[in-house]
């Protein structure tokens, strides 16, 4: 139970970047962009493929946000400049990145497990430092049976996320970030207060790519393996997070509204882990529940919110009734 | 300042809707020109300022500013010299953005935009005094979303947003249009304050023909896409609703069809 939990975070924090480049368009431009299907995959195949032909993994991984970089920008052309409606031009881009990741392959499958990966190095430099017996024997000291074999990953990763989500926090608050951030609420605004607004969704949805396939790397290199398919339904798990981290914590500013898409990438994958351990439940069900999970985060509030509002009308009236009521006694 | 040179743009052409929308207008303004444009709908105003602000690009002619030809600038370097307030008080802000944020765009019009914060503690200060020449309060709500001002509060902010950076060319479209009367008196008498302390060149349409007689220095109207009035100065403080209607009936041979002009 604790090491599925565990391995659930791992990867969850890893997912929330992935979740923070899905947020940046969905929620901050208003763009459904589902060229993340692809470009995930693009980031696990660009990076297994380097480390493969002996490219150091850190070179590997830079070199996979780079190439999700240049997805998302050509999404982002396709929008502005070809005209072509945001949701479409997402899915064309998906299908041609489909044919790329297959040729940047050379096989639908890389396997990283005879390879040193990023998360390789970190094990063998992290063992010298003993922070891993050090936790480890306070988990044994409360009774735990099974431990976790190394905190490396799930610590520098979260370290890794908190950087870009301060760096995300940062960009959105500058110049550059905030005309960025009008374009989803108000284009015709920013273009008349002299900002390239195609520029500017060009260079969104391509740093938004690069968050993705950076997750996609990472996850690659996590798991051991690049795959032609490991991209199906991310979208809906980036949306899932998003919804999730919205609906449990506040999103006032754009520092509370990155938090919560971290959070919420974490506790979507231990809610999938959880449900997955529910005896009649197959691997195959993981779609399934996530998108009952999301269909539940977008209802749930807004059932319990009408509620709420039910309740307070009938308090009030109730209590116009008593005052009525004890005015025509007197 | 700005000149107009045989400006001409037909919709529809060859088709049964064939509209001449304007037709070879000739205009300029000097330096510190407030002008008001008054005409029907359909008369041509709304295009004049689309064509202005690069929004619509004319079949013919030229648009000069400061002395620049603007044709072919697109939209959104154009606007580094026209800023423009819309009749609709949702179309200048950024609802899901605070006031400050707003204001740090606005800022950035006619500068490069970088990657360095827009809202510094001496913006702030900054904004704050700009904000206080509203007179409204906004300049203690400054982390306030735009999304909870009122229309008028929405609209006010607009033409802070539009003029604190002095474009060359201010462009008013009905901007008071879709506010109360108690919000649009209180905007219209913010325009005659920020253009008289600024200096802006500003061309304003709007449908209330009182107030196109009470601000500005010279007013014109506009029918089918043609300017059929042109009085300035002297002339102008003495003009009467009255007059114009006569002068129209003049012109045109025909009655001013619309009320919505003479009883906005």
């Amino acid at each position: 139970m604790f090491i599925s939990i565990f391995g659930a975070m791992e990867s969850g924090i890893i997912y929330a970047i992935m979740a923070l480049g899905v947020y940046l368009t969905f929620r901050i431009l208003d763009f459904p962009d589902l060229t993340v299907e692809g470009s995930f995959v693009t980031g696990a195949a660009v990076a297994a493929s380097s480390i493969v032909n002996g490219i150091p993994p850190i070179t590997a991984t830079i070199l996979a946000a780079f190439a999700g970089f240049i997805a998302g920008c050509l999404t982002g052309v396709l929008h502005t400049k070809g005209k072509i409606n945001p949701l479409l031009a997402g899915i064309l881009m998906m299908t041609a990145l489909y044919s790329i990741n297959l040729r940047i392959m050379g096989q639908p499958t890389i396997s990283l497990l005879q390879e040193t990966t990023l998360f390789n190095q970190l094990g063998s430099l992290w063992s010298a430092t003993g922070i891993d017996a050090f936790l480890n024997n306070i988990l044994s000291t409360i009774g735990l049976e099974q431990l976790p074999t190394t905190w490396a990953i799930l610590l520098v990763m979260i370290v890794i996320t908190i950087i870009i989500k301060l760096l995300t926090d940062y960009f959105l608050k500058t110049e550059v970030g905030l005309a960025l951030r009008a374009i989803g609420d108000n284009k015709k605004m920013v273009r008349s207060l002299s900002a390239n607004t195609d520029l500017l969704i060009i260079f969104g949805v391509g740093i938004s790519n690069a968050l993705v396939a950076t997750a996609g790397g990472l996850i690659g290199q996590l798991g051991g393996f690049a795959d032609a398919n490991m991209g199906l339904g991310l979208i809906v798990i980036g949306l899932a997070s998003i919804i999730i981290g919205e609906a449990l914590f506040s999103t006032k500013t754009i520092a509370k509204a990155t938090l919560a898409v971290i959070l919420g990438a974490i506790i979507y994958r231990i809610i999938v882990t959880l449900a997955l351990r529910i005896d009649f439940m197959e691997t195959g069900d993981m779609k399934m529940i996530t998108a009952i999970i999301v269909i539940a985060a977008l209802v749930i509030p807004r059932v319990l919110q009408a509620r709420k509002e039910n309740r307070r009308r009938q308090q009030k009236r109730a209590q116009l009734d008593q005052q009525l009521r004890g005015s025509s006694d007197a | 300042m700005l000149k107009l040179n045989n400006i001409s743009i037909t919709f529809n052409e060859g088709t049964p809707d064939e509209k001449k929308a304007l037709d070879n207008i000739n205009l300029e303004l000097e330096q510190g020109d407030f002008i008001t444009v008054i005409g029907s709908n359909g008369a041509g105003k709304s295009t004049l300022m689309n064509v202005i602000s690069g929004n619509l690009m004319p079949d013919l002619g030229d648009v000069v500013i400061d002395g620049e030809p603007m044709l072919h600038l697109p939209e959104y370097k154009r606007s580094a010299f026209v800023g423009r307030v819309f009749q609709d008080p949702m179309a200048g802000t950024s609802p899901s953005m605070t006031i400050e944020e707003n204001l740090a765009i606005a800022y950035s019009r006619n500068k490069k935009r970088r990657l360095r914060l827009g809202v510094t503690k001496q913006r702030k200060g900054m904004f704050k005094e700009q904000l206080k020449t509203l007179n409204i309060g906004l300049e203690n709500r400054l982390t306030a979303k735009v999304g909870l001002l009122s229309g008028g509060e929405r609209q006010a902010l607009s033409l802070l947003m539009t003029t604190f950076t002095e474009p060359s060319i201010l462009l008013l479209d009905e901007h008071t249009a879709a506010l109360d009367p108690a919000r649009a008196a209180l905007i219209t008498s913010l325009t005659e304050e920020v253009v008289r302390n600024s200096g802006l060149t500003t061309l304003m349409v709007t449908h209330n023909m009182q107030q196109a007689l009470d601000l500005g220095n010279r007013l014109i109207m506009m029918d089918k896409g043609q300017i059929i009035f042109d009085v300035r100065g002297e002339e102008k403080s003495r003009l009467t609703i009255e007059d114009l209607l006569h002068a129209f009936k003049r012109i045109r041979g025909i009655q001013f069809e619309d009320d919505r002009v003479v009883l906005g």
